[in-house]
């Protein structure tokens, strides 16, 4: 699959940099594709007001969402970014990549912290929410975040940690992507957030890197029964 | 981080949970920097949808920044005057350095170049 939206500058990160933040690889760039797949109905359905990628990294995913996808459209919908990390060598980092690529400062609103923690929940609704959670099958010991995230058990200790944040955290026509290999079990973690929280995944993206088969799977409220 | 990130944050160590104290959080050794942005209607009209009201009225005022009508005015939109206000004190006022202080439990955020540290230790979750 092609990529036709440019990928956000990233030459003013050096390979010291990559020592505290993930270097993107084939798994943010997958990333990358599902929300230029999704542009359309992004800019024509949702239209979003406010935007949040837990995990800022070096900031190459909101910069391409608020940069490439939305575009000149986020200035017409007023979007508002919000990015967290755990690790506050990253959020720097994702500023100085957002004014890399031209992307006003004023938009984007960093936070340090472990998920979105400390938000106060009368202000969420988020209708994009973005994550590319430590995936990687470690021991439980090994979990941390630094700079690529270990994920305990299956790879899943993280994501299982966020799965019961999502639902309290998306607005009621909001959307959140989520990145995933195949030993995280997409098909059990469609089914949990179906079941336990009402949201309804799809896979939006998905191919074979290396030794990962990595998906992207796109999560959103289930509004028939209501 | 603009004035508008705290208007969003509140203290969240599990035994604070007193509404009335765990938001907003006082701000304490704060050196503020005005940073010009480029003005945006939608942008601005999004945020004041959001913000609550009464606790930026009182931050603005702990900090002596003016112009806020104590009342959120029904419409926003057609004063000018206000909108202007509100993008200055909302996306241009900067918060370097300093810290953010729990009415409630008295926790201390602090804000480092720019950037609120919300974590806390495994006890406190």
């Amino acid at each position: 699959m092609a990529s036709y939206l440019p990928t956000p500058d990233l030459s003013h990160l050096k390979s010291a940099d990559y020592h505290n933040v993930y270097e993107p690889a084939e798994d943010s760039f997958l990333l990358l594709d599902a929300l230029e797949l999704e542009a359309p109905f992004l800019n024509d359905q949702l239209q979003p007001r406010w935007c949040l990628e837990v995990g800022a990294g070096s900031g190459i995913v909101s910069t391409f969402l608020a940069g490439q996808v939305l575009g000149s459209r986020a200035v017409d919908f007023g979007t508002c970014f919000v990015v967290t990390d755990l690790n506050p060598r990253a959020l720097p980092v994702t500023q100085a990549t957002w004014a890399r690529n031209g992307l006003a400062l004023h938009r984007l609103h960093c936070i340090q912290t472990d998920f979105i923690r400390g938000w106060r929940p009368a202000a969420q609704g988020f209708d994009v929410l973005v994550f590319n959670p430590p995936y990687v099958v470690t021991s439980p010991e090994e979990v941390g975040s630094q700079p690529r995230g270990r994920g305990g058990i299956d790879g899943r200790q993280v994501i299982d940690q966020f799965l019961p944040i999502v639902p309290t955290i998306l607005s009621d026509r909001g959307v959140f992507y989520l990145v995933l290999i195949e030993q995280n079990r997409p098909q059990e973690i469609i089914s949990i957030m179906r079941d336990q929280y009402g949201l309804l995944g799809s896979i939006v993206a998905q191919r074979k890197a290396g030794i990962e088969y990595l998906y992207i799977v796109k999560f959103s409220r289930d509004t028939s029964t209501t | 981080m603009r004035l508008l990130t705290h208007n969003m944050l509140q203290c969240h160590v599990k035994s604070c949970n007193d509404p009335a104290l765990n938001f907003p959080l006082q701000f304490q050794e704060v050196e503020l920097e005005q940073i010009e942005a480029e003005e945006n209607e939608a942008l601005l009209l999004n945020l004041v949808g959001k913000i609550d009201w009464p606790a930026l009225v009182q931050t603005t005022s702990e900090l002596g920044i003016t112009g806020l009508p104590p009342t959120k005015p029904d419409v926003v939109k057609n004063d000018p005057a206000l909108m202007k206000r509100l993008h200055e004190i909302l996306l241009e006022t900067n918060v370097a350095q300093g810290k953010m202080v729990c009415r409630g439990c008295g926790h201390s955020y602090p804000i480092k170049d720019g950037i609120p540290n919300m974590l806390l230790a495994e006890h406190e979750i």
